[in-house]
């Protein structure tokens, strides 16, 4: 048997019937709340009020989010992501070519005036012109495609007698055939297959041989190896080819050499004996923007097959044989070919994804984290402001309340006065001010908060005094002025604790209404401005009707963390009241 | 009683200086670029004899900006109190046409949102009362604090959404639908009244909350009270005990609060007006104020400073007329 035993045992035998008076007693509500402090009191009151328990949970979460979240977060406030992009870029344009191109043989002429003679001619369907002093057959080969013959005259025939002309001789068979061509009406006829022409000249009429000077043709050549390109762009290469094209011939020799023809899709490409791409020939120009790019010959080959089969994108493998892709836009006769160049781009207004789950904002910032770092400004803005609401309050209230008389008026009228300068034009003003004197935003918080302060505080030097003033009647308080305590022990020991409750209350319901305030100008672009970020800022990008349609992932999570975070305060600033009121029994 | 209401007369007038006084101070440090504007402007007139400097001189000379505070604010107030608040620099007509314009709007707007506020409110904040602690009850204490936590931004934000966007029922913006001047008159008046909906709901969300609870406190007080233990005591039914013993003390505190609601009925609801963009004296005046034009800003926050002080006195007034009490002291 231990020895508390033995007491209680004793305690039993001595007085039993206490114990039992005990144990009602403890059942006994008044009896129970008498051991409770008022601190404990109010402490059970406001637990039992679920609504203020709910919002005391909201408000952790919030300055958890707000405070401890901005550690969690793997970016920084004002880190912009940027991603590659691609945008179009004008790269090469390409056309149908309409402008005849001249190849002239080696040695020969044909300049810029036999050219507008040329020119005349096929306009009035003429096979034969003069310019200068030479005459020239135009044979017309393909709807594109012209050969120029100069007419080398053997002979003249004037009233029915040939002479020959530059000391030639003619043969029997050449005047017969002549003769019969003429009846005919022919304008040339082929002896020992060489080629006749009749030019009639005057009176009399020439007979000439005709020789190759010059090549017309809307057909545009690219030689694949650069090294290749005068080969290509020889007279006699041209017009072998383009003959080739036109007698739809599989092969065709230039120079000895013999190259191979391939037809497909309007293009032509020409392998040389070797069976390598040697040329391409078509009729679409194709040309760089800048002329610095240097269009490779399969590059310019997939385009002309791409316009050619009426498509408008394709793909192409750069130097470093990546897929590049391009796309074709026609503008009336030309085609645009842009080249999707990949570029660097802020990520504005990305949807919610994995690694940034609210999305990237309009400087493309993530979301979440300005939000968190927001949060933070916005329940800083409403603790400073809220703080020097009650300090100007309690100083003004506590005064005029305390010492009464004509301090009381003096310093109720001053009240009054502020009271009646109304909030938000003088708040707009502000903003407005600052933002002409282009305030540094981290000054501007600063502003910010005086002035809401300075336009607050009223009401709580309003609560305040009422207070001291029904206090002041009360019997403890005439208790203190008979024991002769000092002043300030008064005011601070019996006088203030008093009041403490009805601040709590009066401070936390009105810090609501100023993250409402603050959150209200920082909406209206005149509160916390870019790069420091508050709740309302953030949904200021809302204000542009487009944003708010589009993307409402940007302003909805900040106006429901305005929304929860006031509600929080609401909630627990009426449980607090209810809790301090000893009135309302719960 | 005649001379309560005197002294507050004569106060509500000093404080009214006074408030003008902070304010005008205030309003001197906004940029006068529409001065320097007009001066430019003016300048570079062909027919300019004057520089863009003696243009500028002369102007803030006419405004009384080149002035100090004090001797400007008494000049502004001597044209003030014959009733001269100068033209708007923005709107360039004289202030109070552009009042007289926009300020019907915003009274028309804020008599709806009361009547519907106070038709919903004060039952609602009765019931909750006269049910304490049910189901009921927290519901509309938890309806009238949403309410109240709702930033106006927010909430019109979410209803344009919802309202304009998603559903497409009303404009996104605007007094006037888009074949307004189309329209007869009758036409006429319900589209205006139609691109009302919105900003009154909104509003009406945004004061409901309060009026709400204020109900219902000074209901549960009432009913705390001994007469109404009384009144039960004698064997009234709970109806007469509620709608006649207390529902009429709680008259007293309610109007009171509705005067103090006079300043926001011509004062109009600068936010909610600004968002819908409603041509009513709040959304006239944020334009005004924001551009920096001084005597609009000046005669809008002077003329809200008087609204406040002639609401607290109606408040005092109205507390005699329905406390016999009052009188008597």
């Amino acid at each position: 048997m231990t020895d508390n035993d033995k007491i209680t045992e004793k305690q039993d035998a001595v007085a039993p019937a206490p114990e039992v008076e005990t144990e009602e007693m403890a059942l006994d509500d008044a009896r129970r709340l008498k051991v409770l402090s008022p601190g404990m009191l109010v402490f059970k009151r406001f637990i039992r009020n679920r609504l203020a328990v709910i919002g005391l949970g909201i408000l952790v979460v919030m300055f958890i989010f707000a405070f401890l979240g901005p550690f969690f977060s793997p970016y920084k406030q004002t880190q912009v992501f940027k991603g590659i992009g691609s945008m179009s870029k004008e790269y090469a344009s390409a056309t149908y070519n309409t402008e005849l191109r001249y190849n002239v043989a080696d040695g020969e002429a044909f300049g810029p005036g036999d050219r507008a003679q040329f020119l005349l001619a096929i306009g009035k369907n003429q096979s034969t012109f003069t310019s200068g002093a030479n005459t020239f057959s135009i044979s017309k080969e393909s709807e594109s495609t012209y050969r120029l013959l100069r007419l080398e005259p053997v002979a003249e025939e004037l009233l029915g007698r040939v002479n020959p002309v530059n000391g030639a001789t003619l043969s029997d068979a050449l005047i017969e055939m002549y003769k019969k061509a003429k009846d005919n009406n022919q304008t040339s006829f082929v002896v020992d297959g060489v080629t006749y022409y009749l030019v009639p000249k005057l009176k009399a009429t020439q007979i000439s041989t005709a020789k190759d000077i010059a090549l017309a043709s809307l057909v545009v050549f690219d030689a694949y190896k650069p090294a290749d390109t005068a080969n290509v762009n020889s007279f006699a290469f041209k017009l072998g080819s383009i003959m080739a094209i036109i007698q739809d011939k599989k092969t065709f020799d230039v120079n000895g050499q013999v190259y191979k023809l391939v037809e497909e899709g309007g293009l032509s490409t020409i392998y040389n004996s070797a069976g390598e791409a040697y040329a391409e020939v078509s009729d679409i120009i194709v040309n760089p923007v800048d002329q610095a790019n240097f269009l490779p010959v399969d590059f310019k080959r997939i385009i002309r097959e791409t316009i050619n089969n009426r498509q408008d994108r394709f793909t192409f493998k750069d130097e470093t044989g990546t897929d590049v892709n391009y796309t074709i836009v026609r503008v009336n006769t030309i085609y645009n070919i842009k080249r999707d160049t990949p570029i660097e781009l802020i990520r504005m207004y990305e949807r919610p994804s994995l690694e940034h789950p609210l999305g990237l904002d309009n400087n493309g910032m993530d979301l979440m984290t300005r939000l968190m770092y927001g949060g933070r400004v916005s329940l800083l803005v409403g603790f400073v402001v809220i703080f020097l609401e009650v300090v100007i309050g309690v100083i003004v209230g506590g005064i005029s309340g305390y010492f009464g008389g004509w301090v009381d008026t003096a310093l109720m009228r001053f009240v009054d006065l502020f009271n009646s300068i109304p909030f938000y034009p003088m708040v707009l003003i502000f903003g407005s001010v600052m933002d002409a004197l282009q305030v540094e935003p981290m000054v501007r918080i600063f502003l910010l908060m005086a002035v809401l302060g300075i336009l607050g505080w009223t009401g709580v030097a309003r609560v305040v005094r009422g207070q001291i003033l029904s206090l002041r009647e009360q019997d403890f308080l005439v208790a203190t002025e008979a024991t002769g305590i000092r002043t300030s022990r008064r005011i601070f020991r019996h006088l203030v604790p008093n009041v403490m409750p009805l601040l709590i209350v009066q401070a936390t319901a009105g810090l609501g209404g100023v993250i409402i305030s603050e959150a209200t100008l920082g909406f209206l672009g005149l509160g916390v401005k870019y790069p420091l970020a508050s709740w309302g800022s953030i949904i200021n990008v809302a204000s542009d009707a487009y944003v708010m349609t589009n993307y409402w992932f940007m302003w909805i999570p900040a106006g429901l963390l305005i929304l929860l975070t006031v509600l929080g305060f609401n909630f627990v600033g009426d449980g607090l009241r209810d809790a301090f009121d000893p009135k309302m029994k719960r | 009683m005649r001379n309560f209401i005197l002294r507050r007369l004569f106060l509500g007038i000093f404080i009214t200086f006074f408030g003008a006084m902070v304010v005008y101070s205030v309003i001197r440090a906004l940029p006068t670029s529409y001065v320097e504007t007009i001066a430019r402007q003016r300048a570079t007139n062909p027919l300019s004899t004057k520089t863009y400097q003696e243009w500028l001189d002369q102007l803030n000379q006419v405004y009384g900006l080149d002035k100090g505070i004090i001797p400007g604010f008494v000049g502004w107030l001597g044209n003030a109190v014959r009733g001269d608040f100068g033209d708007s620099w923005h709107y360039g007509v004289p202030v109070i046409q552009k009042f007289n314009d926009v300020v019907w709007i915003s009274f028309i707007m804020n008599i709806i949102t009361l009547l519907v506020e106070v038709l919903i409110a004060i039952p609602l904040g009765i019931m909750a009362a006269t049910k304490q602690y049910s189901r009921a009850d927290y519901a509309i204490t938890v309806f009238a604090l949403m309410g109240i936590s709702l930033p106006t931004f927010f909430l019109a934000t979410i209803l344009k959404y919802v309202f304009s966007i998603k559903l497409g029922w009303f404009d996104l913006y605007g007094l006037t639908g888009r074949f307004f001047s189309t329209m007869t008159p009758i036409q006429q008046f319900f589209d205006k009244a139609y691109h009302l909906v919105l900003p009154v709901f909104t509003l009406m969300m945004l004061s409901i909350g309060g009026l709400m609870r204020y109900t219902r406190t000074n209901m549960l007080e009432v009913l705390n009270s001994d007469y109404i233990r009384t009144a039960r005591a004698k064997g009234l039914s709970e109806n007469v005990v509620i709608n006649k013993h207390a529902f009429r003390n709680t008259l007293i505190p309610l109007v009171s609060y509705l005067s103090y609601l006079l300043p926001s009925m011509f004062g109009g609801a600068l936010i909610t007006e600004t968002l819908y963009q409603i041509p009513g004296i709040g959304f006239i005046s944020y334009q005004a104020i924001t551009r920096g034009d001084i005597p609009f800003a000046m005669f809008y926050t002077t003329f809200l400073i008087i609204l406040t002080q002639v609401s607290l006195l109606v408040a005092d007034i109205m507390y005699a007329v329905v406390d016999p009490r009052v009188r008597v002291n």
